[in-house]
């Protein structure tokens, strides 16, 4: 445990390093990139509550990043628009606070999880994987269908929100507000691996009978997982769509949901860190391998393959040369 | 609305449905045998329709060309199986799915690299165009009617596999108990690439069927995948019967929807509000279909308890 911790603390730091050299070289390009990162391994942080402690292998978490991404877009093309959202019952108007936004994102997340979570649990094993990636795609075509946000076409919003005391158009600013979400969100997760709820869901996954039998309900552990699983991700899809200053029905395609569960993977399941080396190896590979070939994806399926047939226990896993107890 | 035009939408939606039953009777065969979930059963799909359209291009002949996409298919999943697949039996479905994920990046990056981003084309022969005339004055295309034959047929041939042929018992006995027809003298590695080129054939047939429909192109297997997928979990998975009902039941419930939803909502609101809400709903029908059924039957209509 003791070289993990070493190599998380290794990670953390790199990743609030790396910007800062750049912007001090002035390479706004790698800060982005760096943000990028961030907000992808927050979203992978999201994920690996349910994934990894909880053993739901969720193939829709896509749903909640576009969530997110969807109530920053929605909000902010009110208020770039000054039209309201709804007059009725209550007046109901757009915001550019980042703030906000997060509430907004978070709660609408949550309640799809919510909604997803309370169908999808009452299966388990491939009927949870092959369900949630149903709905994964209800979430997309629905995106796509509807017109008053831009369909296909996404929705552009032209100034990044706002966050009080800050200017959020610097990218060493946006990138702090983010490494800092990011750190919070590790923080919560270690308390959480560690609380009673976390203990009793990770019983839950390793031998269910049992923790019925001590008198816990493993379906609202799993439900509870899910929702705050979907809460983190939504959150992250709603920076991410800050990042681009833009979203789409991609947002919500099944590719994105693959993706996040890469991310978990490649740098070790139901390890804490795990989703920040898994999205810094995919953003590292994405940038370089994208850069020598333009079928990056060959090469990323190729590394992804070796990961799951002969490193099992992820790139942390390979590192540290431990393999977290999966059953 | 008139009746021709609803009893059109109901073959379109048929055809549909056989076209699912073609991809969904794989999946859900190799996941019942080798209780392996296949998330690049859609690539397998694509390679069919990229090996059809190309042989068509190179040949002319439709008949050359579904064959092409038979055996490519059914070569790609056996090579697949052996070098990949095989290791992942004894995984926990985690491993399967992103193995199979990392599959799909790579079969369509490959793809992509090979045939380029622009979609081919596959023409409908000549002796399969045109209209033809239904009972009842009713102008349907041909080839549509020709695919829902086509599929009808496959799938009695399937059944009648399942149930009558030695390989039919050896599939039914490995989704009993693999390690008693192993001590039986059954080779079960062969067997499994025998399922699984088996169920690859039939994703490479539906893609070249389907591939004269629409356009040849990369990534047009996921879609369909995740159809396949919402198809066996309203059937219940493993189960041949429920993948053919759980086809047609998709098939015709997304098309219906598509046709009669906009039409309803014509009914209370304005018709551009009700084309849009009309259209947004019907591309959310089938899995509000799959989530009712969830909730009555959470294994499916024919899935074991």
């Amino acid at each position: 445990m003791r070289a993990e911790t070493l190599l998380n603390a290794c990670v953390l730091l790199a990743l609030a390093a790396v910007p800062l050299w750049a912007w001090v070289a002035d390479e706004p390009f790698t800060i982005t990139l760096a943000t990028r990162l961030a907000i992808l391994a927050l979203a992978g942080v999201g994920l690996n509550l349910a994934l990894g402690l909880g053993g739901l292998v969720s193939l829709g978490h896509a749903v909640f990043f576009g969530i997110g991404g969807y109530a920053m877009g929605v909000l902010a093309s009110h208020a770039q628009s000054y039209t309201p959202l709804t007059d009725w019952p209550v007046l109901i108007e757009g915001t550019k606070s980042m703030p906000v936004i997060w509430l907004v994102a978070m709660g609408a997340s949550g309640l799809a999880a919510l909604a997803i979570g309370a169908l999808s649990l009452r299966t388990s094993g491939v009927y949870f994987i092959m369900i949630t990636l149903a709905f994964g795609q209800m979430f997309y075509y629905f995106a796509i269908s509807w017109p008053a946000y831009g369909g296909e076409d996404g929705l552009s919003i032209y100034v990044r929100n706002g966050f009080p005391g800050l200017n959020t158009l610097d990218p060493i600013q946006f990138f702090a507000l983010c490494y800092a979400i990011l750190a919070l969100a590790l923080w919560a997760m270690a308390r959480l691996m560690r609380s009673a709820f976390g203990l009793a869901l990770v019983a839950a996954r390793q031998n269910a009978a049992r923790v019925e039998a001590v008198g816990i309900a493993p379906y609202r552990l799993r439900l509870v997982a899910f929702v705050l699983s979907g809460m983190i991700t939504g959150l992250a899809g709603a920076l991410f769509a800050d990042l681009n200053r833009f979203v789409s029905p991609v947002m919500f395609s099944w590719q994105t949901s693959g993706e996040i569960i890469v991310f978990v993977i490649l740098g070790g399941v139901a390890r804490l860190y795990g989703p920040v080396v898994g999205a810094a190896v995919f953003v590292l590979l994405e940038h370089f391998l994208g850069g020598l070939s333009e079928f990056w994806h060959i090469w990323l399926g190729a590394v992804l393959l070796g990961v799951v047939l002969f490193a099992r226990g992820g790139i942390i896993g390979l590192v540290v040369g431990r393999e977290v107890r999966r059953d | 609305m008139s009746l021709i035009l609803f009893i059109e939408q109901m073959l379109n939606g048929l055809q549909f449905g056989v076209m699912l039953f073609l991809m969904a009777a794989g999946l859900t065969l190799i996941f019942g045998v080798m209780g392996l979930i296949n998330l690049a059963h859609g690539s397998l799909y694509m390679i069919g329709a990229f090996a059809a359209a190309w042989v068509a291009g190179l040949t002319g002949s439709f008949v050359l060309a579904l064959i092409a996409a038979l055996a490519a298919a059914a070569a790609a999943g056996a090579l697949v199986e052996v070098v990949v697949i095989r290791r992942l039996y004894a995984r926990d479905h985690l491993d399967q799915v992103l193995a199979t994920f990392a599959l799909i990046l790579m079969f369509s990056e490959g793809t992509r690299w090979v045939f380029g981003s622009f979609p081919l084309f596959l023409e409908i022969p000549p002796y399969l165009s045109g209209p033809v005339r239904l009972p009842g004055g009713i102008q349907y295309p041909l080839y549509r009617l020709a695919i829902i034959v086509a599929g009808l047929i496959v799938a009695a041939g399937l059944f009648a596999l399942i149930a009558r042929t030695r390989i039919g018992i050896q599939i039914r006995a490995g989704e009993a108990d693999r390690e008693m027809i192993g001590a039986l003298g059954v080779n079960i590695a062969a067997l499994y690439t025998v399922v699984f080129a088996l169920g690859a054939a039939l994703a490479g047939l539906a893609g070249a069927l389907i591939g004269a429909i629409q356009s040849v192109q990369v990534g047009m297997g996921e879609p369909v995948l995740i159809l396949a997928f919402v198809v066996i979990v309203i059937g219940g998975i493993g189960s041949i019967k429920g993948a053919l009902v759980g086809a047609l039941l998709v098939g015709l419930t997304d098309t219906m929807g598509r046709f009669l939803l906009p039409v309803a909502f014509a009914q209370v609101m304005a018709p551009a509000a009700a084309t849009a809400v009309g259209s947004a709903l019907a591309s959310m029908a089938i899995y509000i279909l799959m989530a009712l059924v969830l909730i009555f039957r959470p294994r499916g209509l024919y899935g074991v308890a």
